[in-house]
């Protein structure tokens, strides 16, 4: 093996295009590894733990671009940064105009002086300072990054909120705001449901089956996982529920967040208290019945929080879009080749919700997030048991784009997992919608075929597809290439989850 | 007020992936994506100094704004 490398001094790409591209070419024949990156502290701890590191990245800066590659021969790896070149080439053309992009918020500001709304996805250590600059220039934030301090995240918001601003994160994934996707968010037609949520897939799933079941939304604002935490207060939450309640197109108003911190619940309970229009609460993990004790309505999962909604939006009952007696129709018959569950997702809250319902069947169920009652993963790499893994968590995304984004490493999971004899019932999840990948359920089921040729076995399968038919991705078209592969689809992550207690109860 | 930005079209400035604003101007959102670096050229001291002076500029201005 040799290695290669190329140094760009003051080359700037954001880290999603360097991993995406770095993973591309990892794939070309003859290449062990890559690493395109910016000279950061964790690109080059990378380096260093890959045998990768060179004595010429001594002294760079994180504005220098590192292309560094390991192949059989010096001709594939010099091939290879060509490549990556190439593709970096093509990433910086200005789509659609010849003027080149401006290098500083205050620039971009200049060019768009009306712009609302500034996204902020740069390294966390610089997004708290991003965020200040626009709210003090009148200006909407949604913020993406993550790694801000939860100091500089209450420092933030309460600028926000004494400009009356938003600032949805950080690490805030999704919103729809004034009908307009950000980051990752799908496809929703315009309703009267207004969403308040502490959480990126929860969000999207409960847009997406609101979507599916007819009904619409006005707004979806996400806050950050932290908001509702005692230090924050819950600062966004009652900033965005109080103009959703004066916001007079939106008729009910939806939470969702895990059970927030005994204070701030009080304060919320207050002031959700003096609203008069209709509120489903979907507090994570929480007991309904306490929650519909102080007057709102309780959603048991996220399928629940969004058939409410749509109830009280409309005046009319809404049904699951598959009936119990189809989820036991799509289980009849259903054999588990190997004792055990394995659940791979790229949601973190489909993963939770996952534990939640099936870790009282199983017993001993593991992840490398565990809810109460379940197990950490001793090798978050390797299953044993019933395991249920959010492969978007730090674990697997240090240094790699997240894999809604990047299928790569779900994909190697994928085909090991086939392959275990103990694995008996594999799940997932699909997440459509922008900013996720144009073709998951194809990446998934190549790999899916890689394993059961390699393995010679063929384990029940299951997907769940989070996402609308006006999403960019052809929602029909990636349902029907997970069912022609042998793969049993659900509309939802909880009716995924009973098919699969079904065939774990009869297999048991 | 908040409430006032709803219904209003969202135009964006973009900091970071450059593939949100492709996204976005795919739905005909009107996007800058701005070609982000790390200020100073990543050195933390003069960054500290450059977030303070602006800072008290915003601070300056909203003072003469408030006059």
């Amino acid at each position: 093996m040799v290695v290669s490398f190329i140094i760009k001094k003051q080359t700037y790409f954001d880290s999603v295009t360097l991993m995406l591209i770095g993973s591309q070419v990892k794939k070309l024949p003859g290449i062990d590894n890559t690493v395109v990156g910016m000279c950061t502290d964790y690109n080059i701890d990378s380096l260093k733990r890959l045998s990768m590191y060179q004595s010429a990245f001594d002294g760079l800066t994180p504005n220098d671009l590192i292309i560094c590659i390991r192949a059989s021969d010096k001709k594939t790896a010099d091939a290879a940064i060509t490549e990556v070149e190439k593709r970096l080439a093509s990433r910086k053309k200005p789509s659609g105009s010849a003027e080149l992009p401006p290098s500083s918020q205050e620039d971009a500001a200049a060019r768009l002086p009306d712009a609302n709304m500034v996204l902020i996805s740069v390294p966390g250590e610089y997004a708290a300072a991003e965020t200040e600059k626009a709210l003090n220039a009148g200006r909407h934030v949604m913020l993406f990054s993550d790694n801000v301090s939860i100091e500089e995240e209450l420092r933030i918001k309460t600028l926000g909120v004494s400009k009356e601003l938003l600032v949805m994160g950080p690490d805030c994934g999704t919103a729809i705001i004034n009908g307009t996707p950000l980051a990752f968010a799908n496809a929703v037609r315009p309703g009267n449901i207004g969403l308040v949520a502490a959480s990126g897939t929860g969000l999207q799933e409960v847009t997406s089956t609101i979507h599916r079941l007819g009904c619409g939304i006005t707004q979806a604002i996400g806050v950050g996982g932290r908001d509702l935490s005692e230090k924050i207060g819950g600062k966004m939450t009652l900033m965005a529920t109080r103009a959703l309640a004066e916001d007079p197109a939106t008729r009910v108003i939806v939470l969702l967040s895990k059970p927030p911190a005994e204070s701030v619940l009080k304060t919320l309970y207050a002031e959700l208290k003096g609203i008069s229009k209709k509120i489903v609460i979907y507090f994570i993990g929480a007991d309904p019945k306490a929650i519909e004790a102080e007057g709102f309505v309780a959603a048991n999962n996220l399928e629940d929080a969004a058939i409410k909604a749509c109830d009280l939006s409309t005046d009319k009952q809404h049904k699951p879009e598959l009936s119990e007696a189809q989820i036991a129709e799509a289980a009849a018959g259903c054999k588990m080749t190997g004792r055990f569950l394995r659940g791979l997702y790229s949601g973190g809250t489909l993963c939770d919700e996952a534990q939640r319902i099936l870790q009282p069947l199983v017993g001993e169920l593991s992840s490398n997030t565990p809810i109460k009652g379940c197990k950490k993963m001793s090798d978050v790499y390797s299953s044993t048991g019933h395991c249920i893994i959010d492969l978007g968590d730090d674990d697997f995304t240090r240094g790699k784009a997240h894999p809604m984004i990047d299928p790569a490493y779900r994909a190697e999971r994928i085909e090991k997992e086939v392959a275990d004899p103990d694995a008996g019932l594999i799940l997932f999840d699909v997440v459509l919608g922008y900013g996720s990948h144009l073709d998951m359920a194809g990446e998934m089921v190549e790999a899916i075929k890689n394993g059961c040729k390699k393995a010679n076995r063929q384990p029940l399968l299951a997907a769940c597809i989070c996402g609308t038919h006006e999403d960019p991705q052809n929602y029909e078209q990636q349902k029907t290439t997970l069912e022609k592969a042998g793969i049993k689809v659900f509309p939802t992550n909880v009716a995924m989850v009973k098919f699969a207690q079904l065939c774990l109860e009869r297999n048991k | 007020m908040l409430k006032d930005f709803f219904g209003k079209k969202v135009k964006v400035i973009n900091l970071g992936i450059a593939s949100f604003a492709d996204d976005l101007r795919k739905q005909g959102v009107e996007t800058v994506h701005t070609d982000w670096r790390p200020p100073a050229g990543g050195n933390k001291k003069i960054q500290a100094l450059l977030t303070k002076v602006a800072n008290w500029q915003s601070k300056v201005k909203s003072a003469k704004g408030a006059r």
